[in-house]
């Protein structure tokens, strides 16, 4: 076997790479000689097999791009720092190269915290929720594609599953609120739950408005849609702007952010947690809203479509990175809203906007409205 | 669901000091509230039976760690009113001016803690800066930034620096400019900072003269009263100023009224500025306090501060009883609270104002 590298997709690309290493691994067997009647023949057998040269391929897609997301995730929150303290008149973070390692000081800081778990809590579902919360944000990293050629899955209904792992994160919220043992978890926990349920309608609403115009549920198939007639917010002007709200409150942040409404409710559904497993919960909260903002960027933005000159992934990242923007800006500038209004706002607002863009959507498809 | 208390303290992010508010919560709506206070109590009123007069003024600083310029003034006022003496003209300007820098800085204070409360940073660094100028000033003028030990008993400590009404004139100018145009935006044409305060919180004018609630909090429910005009202390008889009443009673009013009072404090110190005189400072005082018994009362930052103070002869207080506007204030906690939501709870007990310094003494 060669040296040769499948370049179209990180997928083909790492499993070439990991082919060729078993292969190697493969020849350093037989190098030694481990041939058929030996002890080990069946490990060398193993190493080549196909399925798992698949199976390091699929791990090492895993890795690469959970860091590449937690590393975007933890460029998010330098983002938030510097732009949230220019709007303060601040500085913002300023440890190392223009802050950016104060990020990582904390992340240390964190890790070196004592764990304590309270002495009345359901300490499994305790535990627990900590990684069903990371495990639907990572799902929803690896659902995302950076780029044509940058993806972990690439499935036909990547769309549909993507807020179907949304949808999952209200049930950990209840179960880490419930199971601390306190009562402004649990009410932190409930308003959470209500807050994401009642919000992914109008989000559903409108992605099928995207699903209408396009076509399609596919992520990649979707930008192309838009390289070849136009991007999506300009027809769907209405739907981006209930996308976005409704996504700052899926993510949970200024004015949503009532689930940790730090002033009433000490820290929310967190208010237990402590060390690394909030560590991870932060983490995992700025990993929606990066993922939030890579879907608008995708599904209203055009995702990696651009000039060539830059790489598609650094076109969507730079999308995401100005729709994140807008989000610390409205942080910046607007006050927590009660639980009341919060679910008032939704369906009396963002509902009906929705269903209009739907609307537009439909008609713009069933006329065919202009030349796209 | 049945109901449930929750104790909001005496450690919780809303409650700026050691107080706590137990609340008894049907799923998030509050139908019953209790504040309990004490975790602050130092025993000042016992501590100071022990001490000379002189030496009350720096304890009387740190009754409210907000406002400690009113407070010493309140105490010199009432010792003064004991002893019979006149104070110079100058120095009840300087006073004016001072008490005016300082509910400034109080009523930033006060904002700054209202934006945390209801979640915008923003707020709280916007009033934080602009405090940062009234401290300087009073920094300028007395050596410290908090509890500053400048009024004395027959006058102040010293007279005002160089290019202290240049700078004080400045800085109110800027405070103005900032409240009329980054703060009026931020938060008066702000929706959610209107949707969180309007309509929460209401106080009827009946409900807070029964409870005693005093200053900004009585004037937000539509009381005009301000003991600045009608029982005018120093030189503020002197002053024209507006008087500013909102008649609804909630937040937002209350919020209303202290923005308002920073403008017309702005405009008391440019007044001020200009009908001070030359002269002296300080006169001399008698050590021994007669027989006998005298107070007097401020408008406080945060209400009526009153202090009643018995004289035995010697050259210390027999007694001296202090009334405190947010001891009295805070119990009509359970009137604004119940029947809201538990998320208005930090809305509503912001803009009262809270000091636990004065609550417990």
């Amino acid at each position: 076997m060669e040296l040769h590298f499948d370049y179209s997709g990180l997928y083909e690309f790492l499993y070439s790479v990991s082919s060729w290493l078993l292969w190697l691994v493969g020849r350093a067997f037989e190098f030694i000689g481990v041939d058929s009647d030996n002890f080990f023949y069946p490990v060398r057998q193993f190493l080549t097999d196909q399925q798992f040269v698949y199976f390091v391929a699929l791990i090492l897609v895993a890795l690469i791009y959970l860091v590449a997301g937690l590393l975007f995730g933890i460029q998010f929150i330098w983002m938030e720092r510097k732009f949230l303290g220019r709007f303060m008149d601040r500085r913002g973070t300023q440890v190392g190269f223009l802050g950016f390692f104060q990020n990582f000081a904390d992340a240390f800081k964190v890790l070196l915290k004592a764990v304590i778990i309270p002495k009345d809590s359901d300490k499994r579902v305790y535990q627990f929720a900590i990684f069903g919360i990371l495990a639907v944000s990572f799902m929803l990293l690896g659902l995302v594609p950076w780029d044509n050629n940058f993806y972990a899955v690439n499935v036909p209904l990547a769309l549909l599953l993507g807020l179907a792992v949304f949808s999952l994160a209200p049930f950990t919220l209840i179960l880490a609120g419930w199971s601390s043992n306190n009562k402004y978890t649990v009410i932190g926990g409930m308003r959470g739950a209500a807050q994401l349920i009642a919000y992914e309608i109008p989000i559903l609403l409108v992605v099928v408005s995207a699903v209408v115009m396009t076509g399609t549920l596919n992520f990649a198939e979707m930008v192309a849609w838009q390289q070849n007639n136009v991007l999506l917010f300009i027809p769907l002007f209405i739907g981006a702007i209930t996308f976005f709200i409704a996504g700052v409150a899926e993510s949970e942040r200024i004015p949503f952010d009532l689930p940790e409404a730090e002033s009433e409710l000490v820290e929310g559904w967190q208010t237990e947690y402590g060390s690394l497993g909030w560590g991870l919960i932060m983490a995992a909260d700025y990993l929606r809203a990066y993922i939030v903002c890579v879907l608008f960027s995708i599904i209203f933005l055009g995702g990696w479509a651009g000039p060539d000159f830059i790489p598609g992934s650094v076109w969507l990242l730079t999308k995401a990175a100005i729709v994140f923007f807008f989000m610390v800006w409205l942080r910046a500038a607007t006050v927590r809203i009660r639980t009341d209004q919060l679910l008032k706002f939704c369906w009396n607002r963002l509902l009906p906007l929705a269903v209009i863009n739907l609307a537009i959507a439909v008609l713009i498809r069933v006329y065919s409205v202009g030349w796209w | 669901m049945t109901e449930m208390w929750v104790n909001m303290g005496p450690q919780h992010p809303f409650n700026h000091g050691l107080w706590n508010l137990r609340v008894k919560l049907d799923g998030e709506k509050v139908t019953d509230a209790e504040p309990v206070i004490g975790y602050l109590h130092r025993g000042w009123e016992k501590m100071v039976e022990s001490r000379d007069y002189q030496q009350i003024i720096p304890m009387s600083d740190r009754l409210c760690y907000c406002s400690a310029l009113t407070w010493s003034h309140v105490y010199v006022s009432a010792v003064e009113n004991l002893m019979e003496v006149e104070v110079p003209e100058r120095a009840q300007w300087i006073r004016v001016i001072t008490i005016e820098i300082q509910r400034l800085a109080s009523h930033l204070m006060w904002l700054a803690a209202v934006g945390t409360d209801l979640g915008s940073y923003t707020i709280f660094l916007y009033a934080m800066r602009e405090r940062e100028l009234f401290l300087d000033l009073l920094t300028n003028l007395t050596g410290a930034r908090m509890t500053y030990n400048y009024m004395r008993i027959g006058g102040v400590r010293n007279d005002l620096p160089e290019n202290f009404e240049r700078d004080t004139l400045r800085a109110c100018d800027l405070l103005e400019k900032r409240i009329k145009g980054e703060y009026y935006q931020l938060m008066d044409q702000n929706t959610p900072f209107r949707m969180r305060t309007i309509d929460t919180g209401v106080l009827s004018k009946e409900d807070a003269m029964n409870l005693g609630v005093t200053g900004p909090n009585m004037r937000g429910s539509g009381v005009d009263f301000d003991l600045r005009r009608d029982d005018p202390y120093e030189k503020y008889d002197e002053i024209d100023f507006e008087v500013c009443v909102e008649k609804e009673g909630d937040s937002f009013a209350r919020y209303r009224v202290r923005m308002r009072e920073m403008l017309v404090s702005c405009d008391i110190i440019r007044d001020a500025f200009k009908k001070i005189k030359e002269g002296p400072v300080r006169v001399k005082t008698p050590r021994n306090a007669p027989v006998g018994t005298a107070f007097a009362h401020v408008e406080d930052p945060r209400g009526e501060s009153l202090m009643y103070v018995m004289g035995d002869g010697t050259n210390h207080p027999y007694r001296l009883k202090v009334r405190s506007p947010i001891f009295v204030t805070v119990s009509a906690a359970p009137k604004m609270c119940i029947g809201y939501k538990m998320a208005d709870i930090p809305a509503i007990m912001g803009t009262v104002d809270m000091c636990v310094g004065e609550t417990d003494r």
